[in-house]
C-alpha cells in the first residue's frame, strides 16, 4: 500500500518512529542540561560550602583567598530584590487591573499597553543597567543599593505585570458582574474581589518577578555598586550576589573560585526554592477563590 | 464619596498605563542623549564599520563587537533551534500527558536560573571542554574561552524561550485539523509536518526571532566564557568580544578616558535598536498569528 507519497507503509512508519525518537532525545537533552548544570553547580560547590562562609561578611585580603564570607552579598541582595519587587509590584497590579477592569479587554489601549510590556520584556538587561546608570547621573545619585533597587524595579516591571495580566484574564465574567449588581464601584470591585480572585496567581507572578531580579547581574553593575559591608541605609553601596560570584570567579586563586562555585550554589538555592514557593504559594493561596 | 474615590483612582491607574510605551521611548532617548558626544561627530559609518578600537587614542570602532555578538548568536541559535523545536514538537504531539507536565516546571527553572551561574557553569564545563577536547578534535589551538562555548552557553539559555512559545503555537493549531489528517492515514510525523508545523510556520518564525533577540543581549553567561578579545573572530574557536560584554566590562573606566563613555552608550544604543527591531517584528508577527487563529 503506498502514502500519500508514493511511499510504502513500512518506510513510512519508519520515518514516524525516527522522528519520534528524535524528538524524544532533543526534549531528553533538554531536561538533561538543567541537570548537568544543577549537578555541576552543586557537586563543586560542595567542599567550599561552609556556615562560616553564610554568616560572615569579607574579611581584609578575602579576595585573596584569606577569612570570611559573602554574608554582604546575601544581604544586599536579598534587600536589593525585595525592595525592587516591592517596588515593581505597586506599578504592576494597578496597571495590570486598569487593563482588565476599566479597560475593555481588547481595547486599542489595552493592547497597546500589552505589546509595550511584551517589548520591554525582550530589553537586555545589560540595557537597563546603562539606562539605570544614566537616569542615575542625572538625579545625581551614586552607585547605592537605591539606584539599584530603582533599576532592578524597571527590569522586574514587565515581567510581573504580564504575570498579573495572564492571571487576571482568567478571572471569570460573572464574577464581575455581580459585583457591579451589588453595587460596588470599579475600584472595589478591582481590590476586593479581583484581586482576591486572583491571589495565588498575582503571588506566582511577584516570586517569578522576585527571581529574576535577585538572580541579575548586569542591571546592577553599573547602579548598585559594591561594598564588603552590609548596607546600613539605601544610600549606601551594596554588593550582590551575582556579582560576588563574578568578581570571585575572576580571581587567578583557585580557594577563591571554590567559594564562586559555593555562592553560585547558594544562589542557586535561593532561585531553586522562591520558584518551588511560587508553585506552592500558588495552590495554598486560595481560601478567598470562588471556583 | 466612594465614587470620587473610584475617579481618583481610575485617573492614577490610567497614568501607569502609559508607562511602558514611555519607558521605551525614555530608554532609546536616554541612550541617544549620551551618545552624542560621539554620535554627532564620528561619522555612523566609521562608528559602525571600523575595526580600530583604541580608547586612548580615541578610536572607537565597534565592528569587532558587533560581529562578535553576530557570531555568538549565530552560534547559539544554529545549535539552539533544530533541539527546542524538536523538544517542543516532541512535548506537544507526542509526549503522554505526566511528561508534558513534568516538563514545564523543567523549562521554567532553566528559564529562571541566572545568567550568572550559567556562566559559572561554562567555565566550569563547557570552557575546557571546547578546548580540550572539540578543539583537538577539529584541529584548531583554543584556549577554549571561544565564541563556541559561548554559543553552547547561549544556547541552552534560548531553550525555554523557543520552546515556550513554539509550545504556545502548537497549542493554537486546532485539534481538528490534526484529527482530518490522521484520519486520512497521515502517520503522527507526516501530520506534524504537513499540518502543525505549516500550520505554525509564522509562529515558529517568531519563536526563533525571540529567541535570537534573547541571545542577541545576554550579558554575564557570554561575558564570562567567551574570551573578550577585541578583534572579529575568524573561527568558531576564536575569542569574540560581543557588545554586552564590551559595556558591562568597561564601565569603571569609562568615565576616565574623554567620549569612552559616548562610545560605551553608543554601544547599548546599537544593541536597544537591534533588540528592540526584531522583538516588534516577533511581537507582531505573533499577535496577528492568535488573531487570524481565532
Amino acid at each position: 500500500m503506498n502514502g500519500p507519497a508514493g511511499r510504502s507503509l513500512g518506510r513510512r512508519k519508519r520515518a514516524d518512529l525516527f522522528f519520534r525518537a528524535l524528538a524524544a532525545a532533543s526534549a531528553a537533552a533538554v531536561i538533561l542540561a538543567l541537570l548537568l548544570i544543577l549537578g555541576t553547580i552543586l557537586w563543586k560547590a560542595v567542599p567550599a560550602l561552609s556556615l562560616s562562609m553564610l554568616t560572615r561578611t569579607p574579611k581584609g585580603g578575602f579576595y585573596l583567598g584569606r577569612e570570611g564570607g559573602i554574608l554582604n552579598a546575601i544581604v544586599g541582595s536579598l534587600e536589593l530584590a525585595l525592595g525592587a519587587t516591592a517596588l515593581a509590584f505597586l506599578l504592576s497590579l494597578p496597571l495590570a487591573l486598569y487593563l482588565n477592569l476599566y479597560k475593555d479587554r481588547s481595547s486599542k489601549t489595552a493592547a497597546w499597553t500589552r505589546f509595550s510590556l511584551d517589548v520591554l520584556w525582550g530589553v537586555p538587561s545589560i540595557v537597563y543597567g546603562a539606562f539605570g546608570f544614566i537616569v542615575m547621573l542625572a538625579l545625581g545619585l551614586r552607585a547605592s543599593l537605591l539606584a539599584g533597587i530603582l533599576t532592578v524595579a524597571l527590569l522586574e516591571f514587565p515581567i510581573m505585570c504580564r504575570a498579573i495580566d495572564e492571571v487576571l484574564r482568567l478571572v471569570p465574567r460573572e464574577l464581575r458582574e455581580a459585583s457591579d449588581s451589588l453595587g460596588a464601584t470599579r475600584f472595589e470591585t478591582a481590590f476586593r474581589v479581583f484581586t482576591r480572585q486572583a491571589a495565588p496567581g498575582i503571588l506566582t507572578g511577584v516570586l517569578l518577578a522576585f527571581g529574576r531580579g535577585i538572580g541579575d547581574a548586569a542591571s546592577v553593575l553599573f547602579t548598585a555598586g559594591f561594598a564588603d559591608r552590609v548596607p546600613a541605609s539605601l544610600g549606601d553601596p551594596a554588593a550582590t550576589l551575582p556579582l560576588a560570584i563574578f568578581f570571585q570567579l575572576g580571581t587567578p586563586f583557585p580557594e577563591v573560585q571554590q567559594r564562586a562555585y559555593a555562592s553560585a550554589a547558594v544562589l542557586t538555592l535561593i532561585i531553586l526554592l522562591v520558584s518551588l514557593a511560587g508553585r506552592t504559594a500558588g495552590r495554598k493561596a486560595d481560601r478567598n477563590v470562588v471556583k | 464619596m466612594r465614587p470620587l474615590k473610584d475617579a481618583l483612582a481610575r485617573r492614577a491607574m490610567g497614568l501607569t498605563a502609559a508607562l511602558p510605551a514611555a519607558l521605551v521611548v525614555l530608554i532609546v532617548a536616554g541612550l541617544f542623549l549620551r551618545s552624542r558626544a560621539i554620535v554627532a561627530v564620528e561619522p555612523l559609518s566609521k562608528l559602525l564599520f571600523s575595526s580600530a578600537w583604541q580608547p586612548l587614542q580615541g578610536k572607537f570602532g565597534l565592528l569587532p563587537f558587533i560581529a562578535g555578538t553576530v557570531w555568538v548568536t549565530a552560534t547559539a541559535l544554529a545549535l539552539a533551534l533544530p533541539v527546542s523545536i524538536l523538544a517542543a514538537i516532541y512535548l506537544s504531539e507526542y509526549a503522554p500527558g505526566w511528561v508534558r507536565k513534568a516538563a514545564k516546571p523543567v523549562v521554567d527553572l532553566l528559564a529562571g536560573l541566572p545568567s550568572v551561574v550559567y556562566g559559572v557553569w561554562g567555565v566550569i564545563l563547557v570552557v575546557p571542554f571546547v578546548g580540550n577536547v572539540l578543539a583537538p578534535l577539529a584541529g584548531a589551538a583554543s584556549s577554549g574561552y571561544s565564541v563556541l562555548a559561548g554559543g553552547i552557553v547561549l544556547a541552552i539559555m534560548t531553550f525555554p524561550t523557543i520552546i515556550h512559545v513554539t509550545l504556545e503555537v502548537f497549542a493554537a493549531v486546532p485539534r481538528s485539523l490534526r484529527e482530518a489528517s490522521l484520519s486520512l492515514g497521515a502517520t503522527k510525523w507526516e501530520t506534524t509536518r504537513h499540518v502543525v508545523l505549516r500550520k505554525g510556520a509564522q509562529g515558529i518564525l517568531a519563536a526563533s526571532v525571540l529567541g535570537f533577540s534573547r541571545a542577541f543581549g545576554e550579558t554575564m553567561a557570554v561575558l564570562m566564557v567567551v574570551g573578550n578579545v577585541p578583534a572579529v573572530p575568524r573561527s568558531l574557536f576564536d575569542a569574540g568580544y560581543p557588545l554586552p560584554a564590551l559595556i558591562a566590562n568597561n564601565y569603571g573606566e569609562m568615565m576616565s578616558v574623554p567620549r569612552y563613555d559616548a562610545a560605551l552608550m553608543a554601544a547599548a544604543l546599537v544593541l536597544t535598536l537591534i533588540v528592540l527591531f526584531f522583538n516588534v517584528l516577533a511581537r507582531r508577527t505573533l499577535v496577528r498569528a492568535e488573531r487570524r487563529g481565532r
